[in-house]
Parts: C-alpha cells; structure tokens; sequence
C-alpha cells in the first residue's frame, strides 16, 4: 500500500496545532482572569481574591508551560512538512509568526516571573501592572498568529510573483477580511474557555465544600462574565458566519449541508452528507431557516456546495457535523448562564447539586467547541491553503515520502502522549491541593524565575497513603 | 531603494543567534550528557540545579533562530528542515523530553529515575542531532530550483555521525567545565577528572573533522589551501584554547576552563563559518539568494532590535541573580 504523504502531513498537522490550540485559549482566559482577581485585591485588600488568584496563578504556570512546549514544534512543522508552503509565503508568515515569539519571549522576559514569583518580592502595584501585562500580552500574541490564519483564509495585501508572495501593504495583510470576526471569536472563546473552567474547578469545589467563600465568588463572578459573553459569542458567530459566505461561499454550504444553490433553504439539525452522490442521504430541518440567518430573508438564496468543482470541495460531513457541534456548545453555554441568572434567586447557584454538577462537565465544552471550531475553519478551507491561490498539494514538501510522515506522525504521537499525560495528571494534582494553605511546606527555597511549572509546589506523586495530601479535614 | 545591505545585517544577526545557543545550551545539554555517569542521586540533584534557572531561557534562542530564519532566510528554512526531516525530529523530541523533565523531576519521588531519563536521554538525542545539522551544513544539500531534491535519509552518512559525537563531547566538555565553575567538592572533584579525556575526545573528533571536511568538498578545500591566508589563525586559536583548557585544569582554576572552552568553540564555530561563506545552502545558494524580500526582513528587524537588548539582559539579570556556587540540599526548585 502506498502511503500518501499528503493525507499524513494533514493528519499531523491537524494533530499537533489541535494540542497546541488548547492550552493557548485557556491561558489567554485565565491570564485576564488573574488580571481582574489582582486587580480587585490590590484594590479592596480582601485576601479572599489574592488566596483565588494565587491558586489561578499555579493552574495559569502548568497550562501555560504546555502552550509553550507544544508551540515549539509548530513553529517547525511548516518547513518539515509544508516547505513549498513556507518558502512561498515566507515574506508575510516568517515575520509575523516571528512576532508571536518575540512576543511570547518578551512576555516571559519581562513579566511571567515577577507574576509567578513576585507577589511577596516585588510592590503590590508592579505586581498587578505584570499581571495586566500577561493578560495583555497573550492577546498580541494571538493577534499576530490570527493574523496568519486569516491571511490564508481569506488572502489580501500580497502579490504573488514568480510564485512567491510579496507583500504590497502590510496593514491589507494584516487586517485581511475575516481578521477582525476571527479575533473576536477567539477572544470571546477564550473568555469563554476561562469562565467555564473556573466555573467548573468551583463548582466542584462547592460540591466537596471547600472553600466556600471563596469558590462561590468566583463562581459568581464567572456566571456573570458568561451571562454577557456566551450570548456575544452568538452574535459574534453570526457576523463571522456572514463574513464567509462574502468570500469562502464553499465553507459556508458545508457548513449548511446544502448541495445546490437554491432559495428558501431550510435549517438542517440532522443530515448524512454523501460526498459521492453530492447530496445529504437523510436529512431533517426547519424549512427557509437557513436562509433567514445566512440572508436575513425567508426566501434568500443560499450558496451550494455544488457550485465547487468536485474536486475543490471540502469534506462536507466534517464541517457539516463539527459546526453543528459547535454551535450546540454555544447554546448549552448560553443556557448554563441564563440559568446561574434564574437560580441566583435565593442562593440557589451555589447550592443547587444539579446545577453545581452540570457546570463541572461544561468546563469540557469550550475546548469541544474551540477544537469543532477550528475544525469547520480548516477542513472547510480544503483544499486551499491560501484560499483560492495555493493548495493542499502543492504546498506539501516535495521530498517527503509517506515512510518520513508516518514515522513523525507516530513520533509526535507518542512524545505528546507520554508529556500531555504527566501535564494533565499534574494539573489534576493541583487541582486536587486546591487552594487551602498550609500544604507547601517541603518546597521551600529560592525561586527559578520564568519557570512556569514551579510556581505550582505540588508533589508529582499521592502521599504514601495513597490520597491527595489535602484530601479530608475540610 | 535599498539603503542597507539587510541579508548581511540578518546574517550577522542569526549567526550571532547560533552562537548563544551553542554556547548556551551547550553547557545545559552538556550536563545532561553527563547526568547518567554522576555517581549519587544526590550529585544529580546539584548538577540539575546548576542549571535550571537559566536553561529555558536559553532555548529561546533556538526558537527565535527557528522563527528569525523563516522570516529573513526562508530557503534555508524550507531546505534544511525537510532535508535533515528525522533528525528534525528527533532535536524536538529531545528537547520536549529535558524540558519536560526539568519540571517534574524536582516534583517527583517514586518515578524520579523515569525523569532522570528523560533528561539524560534528551539531552544526549538533542545534542547529537544539533551535530548533525552541522556535518549535514559542510556537506551541503541535493537541490533544485531552490527546492531540496535528495532522499530523506541522504544527510546520514558516516561524516554526519562523525559531526555528531563531536557536538556531544564537545556538549560534555562544557558541561563538565560548567560543573568546575559552579559546584564544590566531590562534584567538583569529578568534573575535573573527567575533563581531561573529555578535552582529548573533542581534540581527536575535531581533528578528524577538520582532516576530513576538505574531501567532503572542494570549495572548502580551495579555501583553505589554495593559498596560505589569514584564516589559519582560526585552528591555531582553537588550539591555543585547548592548551589553555588543559593547564588551568592542571591549576585547578575554576573559571578558566569553562571560558577557554567557550573560546574553543568560537574560533570553531569562526572555521566553519569561513570555511562556506557566503554560501547558507551550500553548495549552491549564498545568504542573498536565500534572502526574504526586503521590506520583510526590515519589517522584522524593527521589532527585533526592539527585543534583542532586553532578551540580552533579562539573561544577563538571571545569570547574575543565580551566581555562585550551587550546593547540595539547596534547591531552586
Ligand atoms: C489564539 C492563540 C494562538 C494560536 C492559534 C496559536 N498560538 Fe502559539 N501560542 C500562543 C497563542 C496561540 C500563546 C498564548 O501566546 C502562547 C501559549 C504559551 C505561550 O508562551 O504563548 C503560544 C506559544 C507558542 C510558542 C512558544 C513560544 C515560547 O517559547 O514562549 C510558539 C513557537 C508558538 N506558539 C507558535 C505557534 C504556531 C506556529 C501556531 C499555528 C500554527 C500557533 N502558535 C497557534
Ligand atoms: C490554533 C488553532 C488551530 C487549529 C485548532 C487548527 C486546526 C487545523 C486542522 C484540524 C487542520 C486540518 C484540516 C484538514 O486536514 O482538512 C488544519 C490545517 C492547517 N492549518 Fe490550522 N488550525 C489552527 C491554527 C492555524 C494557524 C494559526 C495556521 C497558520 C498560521 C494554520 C495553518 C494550517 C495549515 C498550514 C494547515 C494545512 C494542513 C492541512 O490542511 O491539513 N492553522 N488546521
Ligand atoms: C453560539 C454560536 C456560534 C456560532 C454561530 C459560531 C460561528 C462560527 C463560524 C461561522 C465559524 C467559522 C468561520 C470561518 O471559518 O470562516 C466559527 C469558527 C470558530 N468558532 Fe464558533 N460559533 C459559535 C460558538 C462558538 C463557541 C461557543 C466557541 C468556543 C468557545 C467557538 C469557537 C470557534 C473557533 C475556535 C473557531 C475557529 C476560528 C475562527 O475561525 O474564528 N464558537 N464559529
């Protein structure tokens, strides 16, 4: 059997900016969470927010100290794999994703460790200013590697000569078409990413009675911040959603499930997409739906996927499917908020066991949604990398054999496995210590700085009995 | 309008960013090599802390090496990485493991020797792939149109594992001289015991090296003897620091032989350069063919110039908040 070097190249892309992608929309959260909890200590004084902003603090170093090992190999996977890729857009790319790092460094130059480390050190005003920077930073950073995202989906301020970009504007390049829609549905999903994850971590928390006072501020808290954005993120979605259809029509009838372009096009909620025969073999809907979203009119004429030479279609079920996913994420989002509104009545929202238990498993659905989201993006760019100018294939490295792909595709898996593995069980460690003191005695000693992961002084291990050292006696 | 010559200043610049690394990870993968042949759990304690503050600001240089070629010499980039495609992998893997372990080797008890590992392993897989970049650079790469045409395994050839274990001992030899400096007693004892036969291995590979390359190609050959030139000053230096290594190991000096071994490897480093310049594709394309467009590589140099100073002294800060000599039982972790 032949092994297709491009298939694979895909599979491990996908594979590893699918792992580096999640532990990014969580930090930049948690980095304006830890912002705002700073904030509000420095000015009420209450510990009750320096007790919850240290224990973020910890969660923010491990999570972050996995964006960065993970983001290392992608910055390299462009040229193993995709060497025509990025030796054609290198004059656009090769800055800007330079810049991410730059500012990733300087970042973590500057102010990762006097927040990590400083809080006893440094005064309490440079404190919060090097946590506000964090916060701010993490958005430059995504703000360039966006930029790069969406100069391949929607193309502008390059000129393609000799089969080379150049660029003609960089303010065209950067703030191509779909920038601005991206970068608020990314920031609103990392909002998104932080408010349920630490509406989950409390609920849980409150269910075992820890910490109450705590826990239930920052619940309450969250829910408010989720009250106002997961409805955004609706709107936000929208727009976004009008802006593809303006310039990638294709995605858009993927996303619909709809084959021919025709008017009065109905809402699909379940459909069996069939590639070969170029229609969906069952399919259940409200009518003229789709329409009055895409057009705002009941009869509007929606694009079909069709229109898209067979071979310039993306794979209609996996867009069709993961945008649909995601959107059913949004919605169970919106009705976790509006309901934190309705049982606020009372106290309910912080004693209600079934509202506390669904809350910690929402804390999954936003890395669904983010993973689904970037799912119907690229999947449905293929088989563009540069939209409408440069493909898939010719992308790929010419040398590469599918032997060479298989074998770092395996690699890749295996290495993230075993580090992700002792990633998350540590984090689930911190989590399990929570934020009562009095535990980190044996750790003490002079601080590294920049060092993300000790900033948390959990042991890697149970204690010899077997439990979590904080286990019982609260 | 082209007021500076940018691919020069990029070329200065990057090569000034391989150097840090070099030098700099040089003597934290160093330890790592090491790291199996220390003799109590205890010595690996100190030798781990005498590096753990500073490594992973040091291999941020590598990144924005990785980040800055793609930016100002894409050819390179998109040659290098899907010729050297394994071993490319192999650098990563290696580095994800020893930075993984740093984290967690500190935080653990029972699975402590996994971690031990994890480090020695990494560093030993990392260090070997940067020496083959190397040899894979000298023997220069199959192309055509600009576009790597030679097979996936074609890097691998007797020379490049040559390179390789030149890049360990010469790793080690910083790394025991590293421990020379920082460390005290038994430890201290050991790394300047094992720098004598490490500063043989590096000498004996290095020599080999150096015979070598000129029959791995003829326009090193030319170079360096077609005519008697200046650049022969490079390998008289070089051993020059060699002697010097090895007398203040004899004075039980304790911050020479680590300065001297860093002398070493510049002029090596300046013979290599020499030995190819102009060429960053060799055999074919020099740092100007491979060039981004100019106003790319100005648009990153802004910003550059902007963060290189600061990156400079938040590694000068670090290293002199973290001087002295670390001891046992006194952890950063
Ligand atoms: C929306 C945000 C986002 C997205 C889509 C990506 N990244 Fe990222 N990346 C970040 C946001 C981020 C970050 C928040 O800025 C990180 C996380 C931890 C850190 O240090 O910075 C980061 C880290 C990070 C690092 C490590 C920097 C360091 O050592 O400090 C590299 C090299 C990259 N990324 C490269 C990439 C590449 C090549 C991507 C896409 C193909 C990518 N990232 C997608
Ligand atoms: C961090 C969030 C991101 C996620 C989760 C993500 C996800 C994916 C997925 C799933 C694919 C596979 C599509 C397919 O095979 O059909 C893909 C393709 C690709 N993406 Fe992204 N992406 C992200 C960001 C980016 C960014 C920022 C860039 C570029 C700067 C990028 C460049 C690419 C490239 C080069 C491919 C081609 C490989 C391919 O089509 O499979 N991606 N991405
Ligand atoms: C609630 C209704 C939502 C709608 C209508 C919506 C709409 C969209 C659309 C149309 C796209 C594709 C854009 C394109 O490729 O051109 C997209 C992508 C994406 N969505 Fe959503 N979305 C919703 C909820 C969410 C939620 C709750 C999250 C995460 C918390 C999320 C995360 C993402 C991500 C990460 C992407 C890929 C990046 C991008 O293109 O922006 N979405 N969304």
């Amino acid at each position: 059997m032949e092994l297709d070097p491009l298939i694979l190249s895909r599979i491990q892309f996908a594979f590893v900016v699918s792992f580096h992608a999640i532990f990014p929309v969580f930090t930049i959260g948690l980095a304006s969470y830890i912002a705002v909890l700073e904030a509000l200590s420095f000015k009420t004084g209450n510990p009750v927010w320096t007790k919850l902003s240290g224990f973020w603090t910890k969660v923010f170093a491990v999570v972050f100290g996995m964006g960065v090992v993970s983001g290392i190999v992608m910055s390299f996977q462009f040229g193993t794999n995709w060497s025509n890729f990025a030796q054609a857009s290198a004059n656009f790319l090769g800055p800007v994703l330079s810049y991410e790092v730059i500012t990733a460094f300087f970042l973590e130059a500057a102010f990762l460790g006097v927040l990590l480390f400083g809080r006893d050190k440094v005064p309490a005003g440079l404190h919060l200013f090097s946590a506000l920077m964090v916060a701010a930073g993490t958005f430059i950073s995504s703000f360039w590697i966006l930029a790069a995202n969406s100069w391949m989906q929607t193309p502008a301020g390059t000129e393609l000569r000799d089969g080379v970009f150049h660029v003609v504007s960089w303010s065209d390049a950067l703030f191509n078409p779909s920038f601005i829609y991206r970068f608020m549905h990314m920031a609103l999903a990392s909002f998104l990413t932080g408010g349920f994850v630490v509406a989950g971590v409390s609920a849980w928390y409150l269910l075992r009675g820890r910490e109450v006072e705590a826990n239930r501020k920052a619940l309450s808290m969250c829910l408010w911040l989720l009250l106002f954005i997961a409805p955004a993120q609706l709107v936000v979605g929208d727009f976004h959603g009008l802006n593809t259809l303006e310039h990638q029509p294709t995605k858009v009838a993927a996303m619909e499930g709809n084959w021919e372009t025709s008017e009065n096009v109905p809402l699909l909620l379940f459909a069996i997409p069939d590639q070969d025969s170029q229609s969906n073999l069952v399919e259940i809907g409200i009518p003229g739906l789709a329409s009055l979203i895409l057009t705002h009119e009941w009869d509007g004429e929606v694009p079909g996927i069709k229109d898209a030479p067979v071979a310039e279609q993306p794979p209609v079920a996996i867009v069709f499917w993961c945008f649909r996913i995601m959107v059913a994420m949004g919605v169970l989002m919106i009705l976790f908020a509006v309901a934190g509104l309705f049982l606020r009545a009372g106290g309910r929202y912080y004693q209600n066991r079934w509202y506390l238990q669904g809350l910690r498993f929402m804390s999954f659905a936003p890395f669904i949604a983010v993973w689904t989201g970037w799912f119907v993006t690229e999947v449905g760019r293929a088989p563009w990398l540069v939209y409408g100018i440069m493909d898939q294939a010719e992308a790929l490295t010419p040398s590469l054999t599918g032997g060479m792909a298989l074998f770092t595709l395996i690699g890749y898996i295996v290495v993230y496995a075993f580090v992700f593995a002792s990633g998350v069980y540590y984090l689930m460690r911190v989590l399990f210590e929570g934020m009562e003191e009095g535990h980190e005695g044996e750790d003490e000693g002079v601080e590294r700085p920049a060092r993300p992961f000790s900033a948390a002084h959990v042991s890697f291990e149970y204690n010899q009995s077997g439990k979590p050292a904080n286990e019982g006696g609260h | 309008m082209e007021l500076f010559d940018l691919a020069l200043i990029w070329a200065f610049i990057i090569g000034f960013g391989i150097i840090m690394y070099v030098l700099m990870d040089g003597f934290d993968l160093g330890v790592g090599i090491l790291f199996p042949f220390a003799r109590s759990e205890e010595e690996r304690d100190v030798m781990m802390n005498s590096v753990a503050p500073v490594w992973d600001g040091n291999e941020t240089w590598l990144i924005l090496g990785g980040a800055g070629l793609l930016a100002a010499f894409p050819m390179v980039y998109s040659i290098f990485l899907p010729a050297l495609y394994i071993g490319v992998f192999l650098l990563l893997a290696g580095l994800i493991f020893r930075g993984v372990a740093f984290e967690f080797r500190f935080k653990a008890r029972s699975s402590r020797y996994l971690w031990n590992w994890a480090f020695a392993g990494g560093s030993t897989v990392a260090a070997f792939a940067q020496g083959a970049v190397v040899g894979a650079y000298i023997q220069g790469f199959e192309t055509s149109g600009g576009v790597y045409v030679g097979g996936p395994l074609d890097w691998l050839t007797p020379f490049v594992v040559v390179t390789g274990l030149g890049m360990l001992a010469g790793y080690a030899l910083l790394g025991s001289t590293w421990l020379i400096m920082k460390t005290e007693g038994d430890l201290q004892e050991w790394a300047y015991r094992i720098t004598t036969p490490l500063l043989i291995a590096v000498l004996v590979i290095f020599g080999i090296i150096s015979v070598w390359t000129p029959f791995v190609d003829d326009m090193v050959r030319e170079r360096w003897f077609s005519n008697l030139s200046i650049i022969w000053v490079l390998p008289v230096l070089t051993l020059l620091c060699a002697l010097q290594i090895w007398r203040s190991v004899r004075n039980r000096s304790e911050g020479m032989p680590f300065v001297a071994t860093m002398g070493l490897f510049i002029t090596t480093y300046l013979g290599l350069v020499v030995s190819r310049w102009p060429y960053v594709v060799p055999p074919e394309y020099t740092l100007w063919e491979a060039a981004s467009a100019y106003e790319s590589q100005l648009f990153l140099l802004l910003g550059l110039l902007f963060v290189i100073p600061i990156v400079l002294t938040y590694t000068a800060w670090t290293y002199w908040v973290f001087r002295g000599k670390v001891r046992a039982g006194e952890g950063y972790h």
